[in-house]
């Protein structure tokens, strides 16, 4: 078995949403905190830091083709690094790009083992060393505090030495600081797919062949859209210890990297914005299936089979598709 | 020193079982290309349903056994005909992905029927005792899976080179087009396949009922360890795939007793030491 020029024969088209609809829902998460009381902002924290890890996800499968199965490794290196900064020095942005970096480099050194191969092979890799990320969370005690993780992890103050310190202390603080990063983050994601660089991505994923006949060299690119994937994993990870005041191993284990895969799948890979809108369906699926039972992970998995079978474009492209309908007028757009 | 031996014997029998899931994996993924990331759970299934016939009913151990198999081949079947047969000409992407689907639905269904904690039902007594091996009492039933594990290595290879049915398989997986023009019902043999494959899962979680505990993380703990086994042994490699459980069974057997907090990165050096020297697996043709 080879890596053989073989075009995926899917001609995925990347769909974005209109400018109204982005200021309209950026003015709503600016305003949530003076709505939604401390849960809401909760969840919206965790909606946010999902559709982070969604979106890093999605670069490496939607953009580049490559199927990763152990984005909870990186996850967790970004979660567990930046808890032991700020167990060492509350400083919130130390914290949160040093844990970044260093799922950085986590998944510089696995991509390189990783990259060796594609598809298939590549997925059960990922799945692999996910785990074995997990397996050193668990038994690495001296380090990462085995099964009980680390705990008492401060909300430290965002700090930059002799220009401010802002405390984070209350959930509406830190709410705004998981926003503006999710915001930046998120616009360096869109110039990213929407540079050469994402094209040559998506070359990639159509025509492997062809790109490596233009000079390409293909796995130097997946091997930069594995660390792009694994940075914003991380950065996803490092905003958590903060929001949760513990880190235990279960971030690293391969559920975890079911969620930006299954938040991927219902908002729809064709989409910039799938993961965004997948990762909130994912904790409104979540918030409602827990209501009336404890085994929500069956009916995550129907909807997961039922996606599969029948609605593969998820649920941005559906309403894409809607739209384009009713406007038929705008089709070339 | 004969700890060492001994603990390289206990490490066979783990390789055991570890060798009848990577089996499973192996064949369906070389007739069908599909590999089946709920392969672990059938793995599962085949053990709870064991432990139902024979832990808490108290039938027949072999009855146990066969219906554990029976039961889970018709799960496998359910799988294949209704839901991967209409995925082969998609992107195997999603064929992952549905199969990872039932992994979630897989285990929590086993959560829901079985609970969660568990006790492990009495050796059946033809297989009790003890035999004494480099000076060490050696279970019989360690003894009982090493042979199991060959006699199915055995039967599977006079299968595939051997019968009508094995050479249609053969045919099929190296050239479907051409299989379905000579008259061979492809959909009837990947049916076949896979469920073949999910009762060799099922027959590795049945026979480990009696001393292993099962739990609904089973599944993924063996899925994840015969994916390095297939990697260091090529996929879609018989031959690989029992070197393969050899190599990690016994090497898990003695980083338990060597090293016991780094047992499980031994298994990934070695998986990303043959990556970086024979990415194709170290059976590959």
């Amino acid at each position: 078995m080879g890596e053989g020029p073989v075009a995926s024969g899917s001609r995925r088209r990347i769909v974005t949403p209109g400018r109204s609809a982005i200021g309209g829902l950026v003015l709503a998460l600016v305003l949530l905190p003076l709505v939604g009381g401390q849960y809401a902002q909760y969840v919206a924290i965790q909606v946010l830091i999902l559709s982070l890890f969604a979106l890093g996800f999605n670069i490496l499968f939607g953009y580049t083709g490559l199927l990763s199965f152990g984005q909870a490794g990186f996850y967790a290196v970004g979660a567990y690094g930046c808890a032991k900064l700020l167990l060492l020095t509350p400083s919130l942005l130390f914290g949160v790009v040093g844990g970044t970096l260093l799922a950085g480099a986590a998944a510089l050194v696995l991509g390189v083992l990783c990259i060796r191969h594609t598809r298939i092979y590549f997925s059960m890799l990922t799945l692999a060393f996910g785990m074995m990320i997990f397996s050193m969370a668990l038994k690495w005690r001296d380090f990462t505090g085995g099964d009980d993780g680390l705990v008492g992890i401060p909300r430290a103050p965002l700090e930059i030495p002799g220009l401010v310190s802002i405390s984070m202390a209350s959930m509406g603080r830190y709410y705004y600081f998981v926003l503006a990063v999710s915001l930046v983050a998120i616009a360096i994601a869109y110039r990213l797919v929407h540079s050469p660089l994402g094209l040559t991505f998506q070359g990639i994923r159509d025509s492997e062949g062809r790109m490596a006949f233009t000079g390409v060299s293909v796995r130097t690119y997946r091997l930069i859209a594995f660390v792009i994937a694994g940075l914003y994993a991380g950065l996803a990870g490092a905003l958590l210890p903060a929001l949760e005041n513990t880190v235990t191993p279960p971030v690293a284990h391969w559920t975890t990297s079911a969620d930006p895969v299954l938040a991927t799948l219902l908002g729809g890979i064709q989409a910039f914005a799938g993961p965004i809108v997948g990762a909130f369906l994912f904790f409104m699926i979540k918030d409602i299936i827990v209501r009336f039972t404890e085994y929500w992970l069956i009916w995550l998995g129907i909807i997961v089979v039922v996606l599969v079978m029948g609605f593969r474009g998820g649920v941005v492209s559906l309403a894409t598709a809607r739209w384009r309908a009713l406007r038929p007028g705008r089709e070339g757009a | 020193m004969e700890t060492l031996a001994f603990q390289g014997v206990v490490g066979l029998s783990m390789a055991m079982y570890l060798w009848l899931i990577s089996a499973g994996l192996t064949i369906i993924f070389g007739v069908l290309g599909v590999i089946n990331f709920a392969h672990g759970s059938l793995f599962m299934l085949g053990a709870y349903l064991a432990f139902t016939f024979y832990g808490l009913l108290g039938w027949n151990f072999w009855l146990a056994i066969l219906l554990s198999l029976a039961g889970t081949a018709v799960v496998g079947w359910a799988m294949e005909r209704f839901f991967l047969r209409y995925l082969y000409g998609v992107d195997e992407a999603y064929q992952l992905l549905l199969t990872f689907g039932f992994i979630l639905i897989l285990d929590d269904a086993v959560k829901m029927i079985w609970g969660g904690v568990f006790r492990i039902p009495d050796i059946p007594a033809f297989l009790e005792g003890h035999w004494s091996v480099f000076g060490r009492p050696f279970p019989v039933y360690n003894a009982f899976i090493i042979a199991a594990g060959i006699v199915v290595g055995i039967v599977l290879w006079l299968g595939f080179e051997r019968t009508w049915w094995g050479r249609t398989v053969r045919a099929t997986a190296s050239d479907r087009e051409m299989a379905n023009a000579i008259g061979v019902n492809v959909p009837r043999v990947f049916s076949g396949v896979f469920m073949l494959g999910a009762m060799l899962a099922a027959l590795g979680g049945a026979l480990g009922t009696p001393v292993r505990v099962v739990s609904p993380g089973l599944g993924a703990a063996m899925i994840i360890q015969a994916f390095v086994i297939t990697v260091i042994g090529g996929l879609g490699n018989l031959k690989g795939a029992f070197v393969g459980s050899l190599i990690v069974g016994v090497l898990s057997a003695y980083g338990t007793l060597l090293f016991p907090v780094f047992e499980l990165a031994l298994i990934y050096l070695i998986m990303a030491v043959v990556l970086l020297v024979r990415p194709q697996g170290l059976f590959a043709r």
